[in-house]
């Protein structure tokens, strides 16, 4: 396959058909794993014209699962700025996770819809709680509906890691949960 | 095999990873140890709660022309560039996965065949072959796939339902021939695919949207499922469901 600039037509063409159909996955993984609207805007945006630049030599993973590698690089490098910053510290002691969510979602939709909305509001500031590495794996096998395969190519681990994560993902969420319904009895 | 292997493998069995082998292992486990068979009925229910509230983020319109615009213009796309674009995806890249769990899944390609399946229901679209046997009778169209799959797909009439039944087709997915059954929806086609599987898991239903089409996608009984059409969400899982109640029905009844 030739390979063009960053210029040429046929590549960029190529390349929207193939990346943007995932926007809505990306960004998902970028607000789980910065839990800020704006931040994973941003992060997505870089996510997009890396990936464009690096176009010429994908040869694989999947589409997908090779956006999300790339989106997790940009969310690290975005952790370690916030560390260093003076402020926007991620606070991620069990107290901030009682907290209400930054951001609502305010869809107006027919009442059978409130309460899905509202169990979706709960699970989502659950998962958002979880801790790294373990977020991740969750939020790659549940909501972006990755296989294993794919999640250990997008994280660079093993399959085992990935299947030892995702079992303390999900039982670190079920205690979360069980404690929240234990609360609001 | 042990609880501590078990703990790990009950979720590969829930995500349908595990291969037929070991998801019978990982069965026979749960059927004599009453503490992995709670764990295993917690975390499939926890994963069902999970697939039922809607978890995803929807891109803002603004995001998405932030990055429309901040990528190289180009002219508008011919239909083969389209189909091309589907062919994305099917390389598998080098694993350098190490231990014995890893050897022990089931080796597909979700992704990929979620793809080929979107693909599929295009072609359907486009060639003028939507259907190989056209009848809005279950009863005929039943039979016309007996002999063409290594499997008797279930066909069910939703007309009542809101969902009627166009036929059926031998379409081909993964290289292998697969059952797709075509509904129709006001003026929009589902085509519901339909392909063997070795875990006899139950796996709760999940939509995604790929290339603009909205796939449902379960298993059930031994067998996959992908419904794949241009209408809403909403209607798709709507359709899914009443398929589901339906086949309840038909293995109560």
């Amino acid at each position: 396959m030739p390979t063009g600039s960053i210029d040429d037509p046929d590549k960029a063409r190529r390349f929207r058909e193939a990346a943007l159909p995932y926007l809505d996955d990306v960004y998902t993984l970028a607000r789980y794993l910065l839990r800020d609207a704006a931040d994973a805007e941003d992060a997505v945006q870089e996510c997009y014209l890396r990936a464009l630049k690096h176009f010429d030599t994908y040869r694989g993973p999947a589409m997908k699962p090779w956006l999300c590698a790339i989106l997790r690089n940009i969310c690290r490098a975005e952790f370690a700025r916030r560390a260093t910053a003076p402020t926007g510290i991620i606070d991620d002691s069990p107290e901030a996770a009682e907290q209400p969510p930054l951001w609502h979602e305010m869809p107006e939709t027919p009442e059978a819809e409130i309460i899905r909305n509202r169990d979706a509001t709960r699970i989502r500031r659950l998962v958002e709680a979880l801790a790294e590495p373990f977020k991740e794996t969750f939020v790659l096998r549940e909501i972006n509906n990755l296989s294993y395969r794919e999640i250990a190519d997008a994280v660079g681990a093993p399959v085992g890691t990935v299947m030892s994560r995702l079992a303390r993902a999900r039982a670190l969420l079920r205690s979360a949960w069980l404690a929240e319904e234990e609360q609001s009895k | 095999m042990t609880c501590d292997e078990a703990e790990i493998l009950i979720h590969a069995l829930i995500d349908g990873e595990l291969d037929a082998g070991h998801a019978r292992e990982v069965e026979a486990h749960v059927a004599e140890c009453p503490h992995c068979a709670a764990a295993l009925a917690a975390y499939r229910r926890m994963s069902q709660e999970i697939a039922d509230a809607d978890l995803r983020y929807t891109a803002p319109p603004s995001l998405r022309r932030r990055i429309d615009a901040a990528l190289p213009q180009t002219r508008a796309p011919s239909r083969r560039a389209v189909l091309r674009g589907f062919a994305m995806g099917s390389a598998v890249s080098a694993l350098a996965a190490t231990g014995l769990v890893a050897i022990v899944l089931r080796n597909d390609d979700e992704q990929r065949i979620m793809s080929e399946v979107v693909s599929a229901h295009l072609r359907s679209l486009q060639a003028g072959h939507l259907t190989d046997v056209i009848s809005t009778d279950q009863h005929t169209v039943k039979p016309w796939f007996n002999g063409k799959l290594d499997v008797s797909p279930p066909v069910i009439d939703l007309t009542a339902q809101g969902f009627t039944l166009l036929g059926g087709r031998l379409d081909y997915v993964d290289a292998r021939a697969i059952g797709a059954i075509v509904y129709r929806r006001r003026q929009h086609v589902i085509n519901l695919f339909i392909a063997q599987t070795p875990s006899i898991e139950r796996r709760a239903a999940k939509t995604e949207i790929i290339q603009g089409f909205n796939i449902r996608r379960w298993s059930e009984r031994g067998l996959n499922y992908w419904a794949v059409s241009d209408i809403g969400a909403d209607e798709l899982n709507e359709f899914g469901e009443k398929f589901e109640t339906a086949m309840q029905a038909n293995k109560e009844g």
